[in-house]
């Protein structure tokens, strides 16, 4: 059972700190919980289609179908978080302005939930198929139900009282500076995210290592502990990284915060709104 | 010149890059694991240094199995019956353990890279 907590844990842990960055920087927007909502639904289904289709997709591209698939997955999350960024960039901007000429509250329905809808949905969708595969083993192999059960539930219940604790955290830093904070955590999401698949690409036989590993510092603070796990999502941190790894986490980073300066216009990553912004209770 | 803080590590990784890239010629060698009973048939597998392996993992149980190694990031869903395939290295030489993650108590092993 508890073997179980934890490996569900793990996978759950991902998705749940990515669902709560898109909380944070979609706050104040009309129809977010729906847009969430819809994007977990989606990623749920999208997993349990995953893992029936695990074979197909392993046998596809020569045998690499499963790297090249996440990839995708993660590539594609990249190009949302990217898209929000950049947006957020240029609007935000507009949206300051219009505030301080007219007076009025700013007006974010406008902003492309479908973006964020889709990152959570494609989080949940690959962390999602390694727990349907996994309980599906236990299932197979004739485990305990009831025990496999509580124990999925135990870790799923963990990993989403730490996305709500990282939530309500970021929630505490003033509304003024709240969408810069969460602007800078979705780059460096997306810059983890990048470097992940190119692991993958990497171990597909893609792309050269580069030196592997470039560094070690799993004594220092290993990437499997809870804390290590935290920060791996979070700004893309790993104990052991091929060094092609970091090139494109660095190029990652590179491009979009460059994107973000160009549509932006400001050195800093863009703020949607400088100054008394005023925001509605979240619901 | 806000530019240069982006673009320094960006040339440096570049350069770094060109330089590592011969890596990507050298011969290729295959060495098979087999999971049976959730266990991994050796436990003990030995490659060589310096050199771009691939590792077939042969899972001969009717249950999926994940196969990871923490010190080598390696990470790929074995169906039941089914085979797969991964690129490993230039490694340095060492011991590189890797793990069954669906059944971690008992599908344990190690690479002795030499």
């Amino acid at each position: 059972m508890l073997g179980t907590a934890i490996i569900v844990f793990r996978e759950v842990l991902e998705a749940a700190l990515i669902i709560s960055i898109v909380l944070a920087a979609s706050r104040g927007v009309a129809w977010r919980g729906v847009w969430v909502s819809g994007g977990v639904a989606t990623g749920l289904l999208g997993a349990c289609i995953v893992a029936v289709f695990a074979q197909t997709i392993a046998a596809a591209a020569t045998g690499m179908g499963q790297e090249v698939f996440n990839a995708s997955v993660l590539f594609a999350a990249i190009l949302m978080l990217g898209w929000h960024n950049v947006w957020m960039g240029r609007h935000g901007r507009e949206l300051a302005q219009q505030m301080n000429t007219v007076g009025r509250q700013v007006q974010t329905g406008e902003q492309p939930l479908f973006a964020l809808a889709a990152v959570v949905s494609l989080a949940v969708l690959r962390e999602g198929s390694e727990i349907v595969l996994f309980l599906y083993g236990i299932a197979a192999g004739g485990g305990e139900t009831v025990s496999m059960l509580t124990g999925a539930a135990l870790g799923l219940g963990a990993g989403a009282a730490l996305g709500l604790t990282l939530y309500l955290g970021i929630l505490r830093i003033p509304s003024r500076h709240l969408f810069t904070v969460t602007n800078w955590m979705i780059l460096l999401l997306a810059a983890g995210m990048a470097a992940q698949a190119a692991g993958f690409l990497v171990q597909a036989g893609y792309l050269p290592a580069l030196q592997q590993p470039l560094w070690d510092t799993s004594a220092l603070l290993s990437d499997r502990s809870v804390v290590g796990q935290i920060l791996h999502t979070l700004v893309g941190y790993n104990d052991r990284p091929a060094g092609m790894q970091l090139l494109v986490y660095l190029v990652t980073l590179t491009i979009i915060a460059t994107l973000m300066k160009v549509f932006g216009g400001s050195a800093s990553p863009p703020r949607r709104a400088s100054g008394t912004v005023t925001l509605p209770s979240h619901p | 010149m806000v530019h240069t803080f982006w673009e320094l590590p960006l040339i440096a990784a570049t350069v770094w890059l060109l330089g590592s890239a011969p890596t990507l010629a050298q011969e290729q060698d295959t060495y098979t694991l087999v999971i049976k009973n959730h266990h991994f048939e050796p436990s003990e597998l030995e490659v060589p240094a310096d050199k771009k392996i691939k590792l077939v993992v042969d899972n001969q149980d009717s249950t999926p199995e994940e196969f990871e190694s923490h010190p080598l990031k390696l990470e790929k869903v074995v169906t039941g019956g089914h085979q797969i395939s991964l690129w490993i290295g230039p490694l340095k030489p060492g011991s590189y353990e890797f793990v069954g993650e669906f059944h971690e108590k008992t599908a344990q092993g190690r690479l002795i890279v030499k």
